[in-house]
């Protein structure tokens, strides 16, 4: 019995390290924030207008456990977009890629602002130089033609 | 002198106003995109009588299946994806009626929507699913075929022309079995 203890003890002692070191070398698995950091940035075609961090459906939990499965793997959060892509179609993105057509959602907003201030900025200096005075002042018969088209019947009426 | 001709040589004529024009004409660009997103969403599945979409489907297995390599066969298109209850109610018919199809020219694909590859594997074992099934990859054919939803189900006729489709689950064996039938007939 004695015996039997020490072999057991021997062998204990020979794996102890082996055991200690394997498992420092696995990595932790990843979290939930790890995983929901990437699934934030994508969206599922089912479920639109919902990102795939807090969408419900049995659909993006497999998604999510999908992104689980790839960064356990050592897959770096381009990869697992890339492959998202692949598998779904680009519309699955949150942010879609500069390219194409796509280029209208990051250069009609911003231009749609600018030539917005630029007519504001028109309205504001044109009512600024048309302000009519406070008080009202006899019309310029010389300068304006109907004034004086205006004034020239009316001394023929009168 | 009339009345215009005073007014035009008093007041002089006003400068073109570009930043105006290009105002309009990025409020139209704008309007016109919107409108074409608008109007491709609201276009609906392909209808019976509509040209099929060529598509290439790679299967779970690895082999590629052309639509083109299909002509003169009647084809079972059936969009359905493992995380859709409703499939579930038509996996095991369809798998029937490709049995009793498969030696009289109907060829029955599946094509798996927005689906985890693990997840739609383990559901055809579940099934018994025989028939070739293969992702959507990059949901292309779906798009093609713009569906709404899964399951759908387009019969794609001899002549390459859509001869059935059905929204939704076959509620029997028969429903499938008449509408192959009548795809055949055309």
């Amino acid at each position: 019995m004695q015996r039997s203890l020490k072999v057991y003890l021997v062998l204990m002692a020979i794996a102890a390290p082996v055991l200690i070191a394997s498992a420092a070398v696995q990595p932790p698995p990843p979290s939930d924030d790890e995983v929901n950091a990437i699934a934030h940035q994508l969206y599922c075609p089912v479920c639109e207008n919902v990102p795939l961090d807090v969408c419900p459906t049995q659909a993006c939990a497999q998604w999510r456990a999908t992104i689980r499965d790839k960064l356990a793997q050592g897959w770096s959060e381009a990869q697992i977009k890339d492959y998202f892509v692949e598998q779904y179609g680009e519309r699955v993105l949150a942010t879609p890629p500069a390219r194409g057509l796509n280029w209208l959602v990051y250069v009609l907003p911003p231009a749609a602002f600018l030539a917005g201030a630029f007519v504001l900025y028109r309205a504001f200096r044109s009512w600024g130089q048309n302000s009519e005075p406070l008080v009202p002042t006899a019309p310029d018969a010389d300068g304006d033609p109907y004034v004086a088209r205006l004034e020239e019947e009316l001394r023929r009426r009168s | 002198m009339t009345d215009k001709s005073a007014l035009e040589a008093v007041v002089p004529p006003r400068p073109v106003q570009w930043g105006v024009i290009l105002v309009w004409v990025l409020v139209l660009g704008l309007l016109a995109v919107v409108g074409l997103g608008l109007i491709r969403t609201q276009q609906g599945n392909i209808g019976v009588g509509a040209r099929a979409p060529d598509f290439q489907l790679t299967t779970f297995s690895g082999s590629t299946v052309d639509m083109a390599d299909l002509g003169g066969k009647v084809v079972v298109v059936n969009f359905w994806a493992s995380w859709c209850i409703p499939c579930e109610q038509e996996a095991v018919e369809l798998e029937t009626a490709h049995q009793q199809f498969k030696d009289q020219g109907v060829v029955f694909l599946g094509v798996n929507y927005v689906d985890t590859e693990s997840e739609a594997l383990a559901y055809l074992d579940r099934f018994g699913i025989t028939y070739d099934n293969g992702p959507d990859l990059g949901t292309r054919i779906s798009q093609a075929f713009r569906i709404r939803g899964v399951p759908e189900t387009y019969i794609v006729g001899r002549d390459g022309r859509l001869a059935h489709v059905k929204i939704g689950p076959y509620e029997s064996l028969s429903e499938i079995q008449t509408a192959v039938n009548a795809s055949m007939e055309e």
